[in-house]
């Protein structure tokens, strides 16, 4: 082992042996393999034909027509168009307003903490055990008292809420890392808080609250329950759009298996992307 | 950081002066405190109304009863109702599972994530992928594709393998809805580990090391206790979602026993069907209850966490 791989790997393994090292190596791939194998399976299905997708073979040679087939919809069922411009601008829009909310809260918790900053905190978070099945009746007879019933509005106002406690959690622990001294400099040069926010704080975060606005994205954009209560026809978005490919006559898996790509690609290619910075905002929350 | 230093250290300002030092530090959090509770909490308490009423959707009768107050019927009735008393135990046994499987295996794929080996930034990749997939896209690409007994693939294997073929999901609904739980969230749990793992001071380790403590030994008494936080805090995470569990339920199964956990047989007494608005709610002010305890639990998990911080 050279230095290097002793500083960066082999935490448990400091002076193992050189096969097992390699061993573990190859166990790493295999499990990563298996692991990943439902989702290589499903894209796989989505280019082949349907008859081999339910017989699982390959006779017919693979192709994009699945695809194109499930961007034409038949009319009078929810198109692939309608549903995809409505998760965006669910998404976006909730988005947006979550850290509107979020930015100016993480600073009153972390850069000039209020008093009992841990017990808001903790409001924050313990929203997030009530159960949303609690909520959904009377927020289902107020949609409807206020012809929200089938609108994006409705569930841009839910997904803020489901959003905003771990918006919040993560913002915090961003902004304390911003050194105090900076802040303490802007404050003697009498700087107000919005230009504070502008001009010293918000470089110093910004890749935090990207990484904040990812996970808000991936929630907004996977939540299924409250589009099904709230929202159907015209107002449905991507998950309920999947759902509409599984038929119960004829053979529907490569179609399915195409709607599923097509519904998770955008989330899985930003996940990817910032799988690093996520998880430590994620975890660094509590444990500075 | 210090934020009781800091909160000494600045004067409180008058109480009642709207523009004292502490209002106007105040002032930032309150659009999103006063969001939290406009959204989350009044429908709650417009629930516990109705909770003690026998509201019910009039279109659904053919005799339509008036509404009234029915006192705490709707509650009484919980301790009669045996589907509620499953879908609890349904409940308790979906999280338990999910979590602890997810934090196991999630910690043995940090360990072996942990070493530097050729393509590790590739697994790792490939490995968070079920996390980003949507829970109702998961559901389905096991249902369809690998639970079926028509055209899944674990059935396939079955057969190859020579074994008689197994019909997962009617015959093993929770464990074939934990199974889908605990693929999506290992990822997240190994993620999580992942963190703690590399923030551990490696001098510490390669002196255990020098001293000729075991690799087994090491990792019991240094690793563990150093990944404690990190465990409690997944585990923390991890079930404020799972408990929650929906969409994986009304895609495989759309309930039934052994799948219905009580989130969804609230769903299914009010708006999936029954209509019986007044009782449902009185079960969800129950679930309510029960949340409380264990998020009273789970906030002093959280608490320490903190106080770990300030001393640090």
């Amino acid at each position: 082992m050279t230095d290097s791989e002793q500083r960066r790997g082999g935490k448990l393994g400091v002076g193992e042996r050189r096969s097992v090292v390699a061993g573990l190596g190859v166990l790493a791939w295999i499990v990563g393999l298996l692991w990943i194998f439902p989702v290589a399976w499903t894209v796989l299905t989505s280019f082949k034909t349907e008859e081999d997708a339910s017989a699982q073979t390959f006779h017919q040679g693979l192709g994009f027509g699945r695809y194109s087939d499930i961007s034409h919809a038949t009319a009078g069922t929810l198109s692939l168009q309608t549903a995809f411009m409505n998760s965006l601008v669910v998404v976006v829009v909730s988005t947006l307003f979550v850290l509107a909310l979020a930015i100016p809260a993480a600073y009153a918790l972390a850069i000039r903490p209020i008093h009992k900053w841990r017990d808001v905190l903790f409001f924050f978070i313990s929203t997030k055990f009530l159960p949303i099945v609690a909520s959904i009746f009377p927020i289902y007879v107020y949609a409807q008292k206020w012809n929200l019933l089938g609108t994006r509005s409705v569930l841009v106002i839910l997904y803020i809420a489901i959003n905003l406690p771990l918006a919040v959690w993560m913002m915090r622990s961003f902004f304390m890392e911003v050194p105090r001294e900076l802040i303490e400099a802007a404050e003697i040069d009498g700087t107000n808080l919005f230009n504070q926010l502008r001009s010293v704080i918000l470089p110093i975060v910004a890749p935090g609250i990207a990484a904040t606005a990812l996970l808000c994205v991936i929630f907004a954009w996977n939540e299924y329950f409250y589009a099904l209560q709230l929202n159907f026809a015209n107002g449905s978005t991507m998950p309920q759009w999947v759902i509409t490919n599984v038929s119960t006559r004829g053979n529907f898996l490569a179609k399915l298996s195409a709607a599923s790509v097509i519904a998770c690609l955008p989330v899985v290619l930003a996940g990817w992307a910032a799988q690093k910075r996520m998880i430590r905002g994620l975890s660094m929350g509590a444990l500075k | 950081m210090n934020a009781t230093a800091a909160d000494v250290a600045l004067p409180k300002g008058k109480a009642g002066d709207p523009f004292s030092s502490a209002w106007r530090r105040r002032l930032p959090l309150l659009p999103a405190l006063l969001y939290l509770v406009a959204i989350t909490q009044l429908p709650f308490v417009v629930s516990i109304y109705y909770s003690f009423t026998n509201l019910k959707d009039k279109t659904q009768s053919l005799i339509p009863e008036p509404t009234k107050f029915v006192g705490i019927d709707n509650y009484r009735q919980i301790f009669s109702d045996s589907f509620f008393r499953q879908a609890v135990w349904t409940s308790v046994k979906m999280t338990v599972l999910a979590v602890l499987l997810s934090l196991i295996i999630g910690t043995l794929f940090a360990i072996l994530l942990d070493r530097k080996f050729l393509g590790q930034g590739v697994i790792r990749t490939l490995l968070i992928t079920p996390f980003l997939l949507m829970p109702v896209v998961a559901a389905l690409i096991w249902k369809q594709q690998m639970f079926s007994s028509l055209f899944g693939v674990l059935n396939k294997v079955l057969g190859f393998l020579g074994f008689n073929s197994i019909a997962f999901i009617s015959d093993h609904p929770t464990g074939s809805i934990v199974t889908v739980l605990v693929w999506q969230w290992t990822p997240f749990m190994m993620l999580i580990i992942l963190a703690g793992l590399q923030s551990q001071p490696s001098d510490v380790l390669e002196a255990a090391n020098v001293d000729g403590a075991s690799a087994l030994g090491i990792f019991r008494q240094l690793t563990l206790p150093h990944l404690r936080r990190y465990l409690e805090l997944g585990a923390l995470l991890g079930s404020i979602y799972i408990v929650q569990a929906f969409d994986a339920i009304d895609v495989m199964t759309g309930g039934g026993p052994g799948s219905t956990n009580v989130p969804y047989y609230v769903y299914q007494e009010s708006i999936g069907g029954g209509f019986r608005y007044g009782a449902a709610s009185a079960y969800a002010i129950v679930v309510v209850i029960f949340a409380i305890i264990i998020a009273t639990f789970a906030l002093r998990v959280l608490s320490s966490l903190f106080r770990d911080e300030e001393r640090a």
